[in-house]
């Protein structure tokens, strides 16, 4: 069955604003959300009280911050009670599950003017129990029971590539140094420092072979966009940015129950229905966003987004194609690596930047000329949940 | 006959044991010569975790000669847990050795399972039912851990004799298995080792008939652990005679005074060895030839496995005994006291002790392990759980 | 995870108990109510996995999540059993160094966590790596026996 079946009108993004990612001790979540809102609303020309219904993504307040609830917590603290505002969660791809419900509400015709957004605090526990939070993304009974965790469950993808397909330890280590050099000209990432491969494979081994710089770093952050129907955008903004498709797909929750580890399945199908969707193919997109929690994720995204075939991901590395100026610009902002990885906020986070990248509003250096069309990739845990956002001019 | 054994069902197993002595003269015309209940071995397993540690690792942190200890103790090293090792896992471990050497026992046809140990993982919780959901003899069946020391598991091979004997039950199950702990420079942390034995007691395809049994048992506080202390504690050398070898060799005696039996007729004899030298002690007192203690001496290689000592160093002569020979296992629990067994192999042997390893592999397959690494396995860090 | 938890799952965790489904025959582990391929028209039923199997993909977690601090490092790997199917479980008894994939493993029996030294003790399957090389220690007398102690 093909979907959508039927589709009221399109959408699109007016408005983008996102918080520093990074350690801040100095924000509550309930303050981050304002960092990334006011941005946003300001950018969209819009006041509070125009906005119809907010929906955040948001992994684990309650193992944070021992927050549930956590819409009622942004519509109180964003000043826009008695507006409907709910909490999405589908792990690290909850930023994403957010635009599509945002999308969804929008398209279908029902509202207006929503504001999506993710947010996460996760720098108020010390690391080890955030590693613990974050193995509630894998399955609890048979990963996280045996002492799996997240950086784990990318090794073993990386191990079995790396049997698999042939990718050295240093083209690997070359995805973290792209991000890094993108994210030190981006304001807002979590890092700014530059990075070498010699650095990356040096660093300490967190799980075999994927060493402390494969990994993203636990960051806080919020980011948030105003939707409104394509029709309508022109009355807020000189420079809409359209969204041609968002998809969703799903697929086991843990790693091995999947046929092959190495694909992440449910990014095949979510692009693959998101290409049909907007009507393009790979070669189309000027710009990506990949989901690289870890280094390898980089790799294999680039293949199951039909950029690439199996295998062949490494050699855009090895040849300097994914970076500002080459053949397929990835993470322009530092991606997850670099830019940081507040879990919820990350699939917004993502496509903020990629309305940057097509508004041509993007720091100079990192600016990608002439892009068109841009997609993001979000993913839930080891690939369970997969979101594709393909957004255009 | 029937008035004694349902007196006999009616007593704890405590008592069951206490009057086995007295009420076994009244059952059993004895006037000298063997005769038999029937009930013998129908498999037995062994387990010992892989890593070592060697005496002059030891020796080393406390600035020992490690010679005094190796040629006074007549132990080379001895094994460690791993971390995730406990004595439930390995009594399963050798549990599952015991029925791969009785594959004609279904599990869930096993009727009693006791685990005997000074290292039960819980304070309250029993190890034997662990041990029984993880070989599949759950529900129908009961189950106990036993605790005396050394001993606790072959005092439970005599409880499994009475239910398998009596007809209550098929085949019954006892383990015994430990972790010991031992102070930090106390002699006892040369040989305080790890590794367990399980033995199935049945009436079919027996592969040693337990021909006669006999205990000994008396309050002596040679060896001895309060509630609450991690360590036990020991009345240094008091426990040689008062202790070990009043009861081993007292029992020895007994046994064959009972069963009407020569050190001659015996070709190998196993006792508990908590050092190397002991054994050979009660072997001389006892007038056994050292040649036919040997063959079941593994405490040089693995040290003093506590409860699975004496069941280990019979599994090694089970391992090579031929039919028609007969073994002496005599086992010592401080406190104090000894149950000693007269074994006779059959023809059933040679083709069941090939379905598991023998102990000689596990003895064999090892890796050394450092002090530091020692601590780590023997959760001996303070302030830290886990 | 609450007590009941660790007592709902210990048949599969000590014995490898799976499932299989009569109607399309696919194994699964662990157990499932509903066969994923055939949802209502299968028919699920207890099937007893064998315990042997391969490496099939294998990490070292050096940077434990809460709980298994003191066990670091330790080895994660997904092992493809005879019966067709891949499960998640820690390799024990063998050195980071010496993993690789394709080795072959059997089950053991060995603790998965405590909680704490109050909490309950929850034990499970791990692998070893398959060594049968106890089968030549029959065809001598000689290998069987224990070597003498020069005592």
């Amino acid at each position: 069955m093909e979907f959508p079946l039927y589709k009221k009108r399109d959408v699109a993004i007016i408005g983008i604003g996102s918080s520093k990612f990074g350690e801040r001790w100095d924000k509550s979540l309930r303050e981050l959300a304002w960092e990334a809102a006011v941005p946003a609303v300001e950018d969209a020309g819009i006041q509070g009280r125009d906005i119809q219904l907010v929906i955040f993504g948001n992994m684990s307040g309650g193992l944070f911050v021992g927050q549930e609830h956590v819409g009622a917590l942004i519509a109180d603290f964003l000043g826009l009670n008695p507006t409907p505002a709910i909490r999405v969660e589908a792990a690290c791809a909850s930023g994403g599950v957010a635009l599509f419900q945002g999308y969804l509400a929008v398209a279908s015709g029902l509202y207006d003017v929503v504001a999506v957004g993710g947010i996460e605090k996760m720098t108020d526990v010390p690391s080890d129990r955030a590693t613990l939070a974050l193995t509630g993304a894998m399955d609890s009974e048979w990963e996280a029971y045996f002492g799996a965790t997240f950086p784990g469950l990318y090794a073993l993808i990386a191990q079995r590539y790396m049997y698999e397909y042939k990718l050295s330890r240093e083209t690997l280590a070359e995805v973290a140094v792209k991000n890094h050099y993108h994210g030190s000209m981006n304001p807002l990432a979590h890092f700014q420092f530059k990075t070498s491969v010699e650095r990356v494979i040096s660093s300490p081994l967190v799980a075999d072979p994927l060493r402390r710089d494969d990994c993203c770093p636990i960051s806080d952050g919020a980011s948030c966009m105003i939707l409104v129907p394509a029709d309508k955008a022109r009355k807020y903004t000189d420079t809409p940015v359209y969204i041609k498709a968002c998809t969703v797909a799903s697929d086991k929750l843990a790693l091995f129950e999947r046929e092959d580890i190495v694909t992440l399945k449910a990014t095949v199908e979510a692009s693959r229905n998101a290409y049909r969707i907007a009507k393009l193919s790979p070669t189309d997109i000027d710009v990506v966003e990949a989901h690289d929690c870890f280094t390898i994720a980089e790799i294999i995204a680039l293949e199951d987004l039909g950029f690439v075939r199996k295998g062949e991901a490494g050699r855009l590395y090895e040849e300097g194609e994914t970076y500002v100026g080459g053949k397929l610009p990835v993470n322009t902002d530092g991606g997850l690596k670099a830019g940081g990885h507040a879990v919820g906020a990350t699939g917004i986070k993502q496509v903020v930047e990629l309305v940057k990248q097509l508004r041509g509003e993007a720091e100079r250096g990192r600016q990608v000329s002439n892009a068109e069309y841009g997609l993001a990739q979000n993913v839930g845990g080891s690939g369970a949940t997969v979101v594709v956002t393909i957004v255009g001019r | 006959m029937m008035y004694v054994s349902a007196r006999l069902n009616s007593l704890t197993m405590i008592e069951q044991l206490y009057y086995t002595r007295y009420f076994h003269d009244r059952i059993f015309d004895i006037d000298g010569g063997v005769y038999s209940l029937n009930v013998g071995i129908v498999g037995y397993g062994v387990y010992i975790p892989i890593w070592r540690i060697r005496v002059d690792e030891i020796a080393k942190v406390w600035g020992h000669d490690p010679n005094t200890y190796r040629e006074g103790l007549g132990v080379e090293e001895k094994s460690v847990p791993s971390i995730d090792e406990d004595t439930a896992t390995i009594a399963v471990e050798a549990a599952r050795n015991a029925l791969r050497r009785a594959p004609e026992v279904p599990p869930n046809n096993i009727g009693a399972i006791y685990v005997g140990s000074e290292s039960h993982p819980y304070a309250v919780k029993p190890t034997a039912a662990t041990v029984a959901e993880a070989i599949g003899a759950t529900p129908s069946l009961t189950a106990a851990d036993t605790e005396f020391a050394c001993k606790a598991a072959t005092a439970a091979i005599q409880a499994c004799m009475g239910l398998v004997s009596s007809g209550y039950i098929d085949y019954g199950m006892s383990i015994g298995a430990d972790t010991a702990q031992a102070s930090p420079m106390d002699a006892l942390e040369y040989t305080a080792a790890a590794g367990g034995a399980a033995y199935i007691i049945g009436k079919s395809k027996v592969i040693a008939e337990i021909e006669c049994t006999y205990s000994y048992t008396q309050d002596v506080p040679d060896f001895w652990r309060r509630d609450g202390d991690i360590y036990p504690r020991h009345a240094g050398r008091f426990t040689g005679e008062p202790g070990y070898f009043e009861h081993v060799v007292k029992c020895t005696l007994g046994l064959m005074e009972k069963a009407g039996l020569k050190p001659s007729d015996f070709d190998y004899a196993v006792f508990h060895q908590p050092n190397a030298k002991y054994p050979l002690r009660a072997a001389t007192m006892i007038g056994i030839p050292l040649d036919k203690v040997k063959p079941g001496l593994v405490v040089p290689w693995i040290g003093n496995t506590y409860s699975g000592s004496s069941l280990i160093g019979l599994a090694a002569i089970l391992d090579i005994a031929k039919p028609g020979q007969r073994i002496l296992m005599t086992s010592y629990g401080s406190g104090a006291g000894s149950d000693s067994f007269s074994l006779m192999v059959t023809d059933a042997i040679e083709e069941k002790r090939r379905l598991a390893p023998p102990v000689r592999y596990y003895i064999d397959r090892k890796v050394y392990i450092d002090y530091a690494t020692y601590i780590k396995l023997r959760r001996m860090f303070k302030g830290v759980d886990y | 995870m609450g007590v009941p938890f660790h007592w709902r799952r210990r048949k599969e965790r000590y014995r490898l108990i799976g499932s299989r489904c009569e109607v399309c025959g696919k194994v699964f582990f662990p157990r499932r109510e509903v066969c994923p391929n055939c949802r209502r028209r299968g028919r699920i039923v207890d099937v007893e996995l064998s315990g042997r199997g391969k490496v099939y993909s294998y990490t070292v977690i050096r940077v434990p999540s809460e709980g298994f601090e003191y066990y670091a490092p330790y080895i994660v790997a997904i092992v493809e059993l005879e019966d067709g199917v891949r499960i998640m479980s820690q390799i024990v008894d063998c050195n980071p160094e010496d993993v690789y994939i394709g080795m072959p493993v059997e089950v053991c029996f060995r603790r998965i966590i405590s909680q704490g030294d109050k909490g309950i003790i929850s034990y499970g399957f791990k692998f070893r790596p398959l060594d049968e090389t106890w089968v030549k220690y029959y065809e001598e007398e000689a290998k069987v026996r224990v070597s003498e102690a020069q005592v």
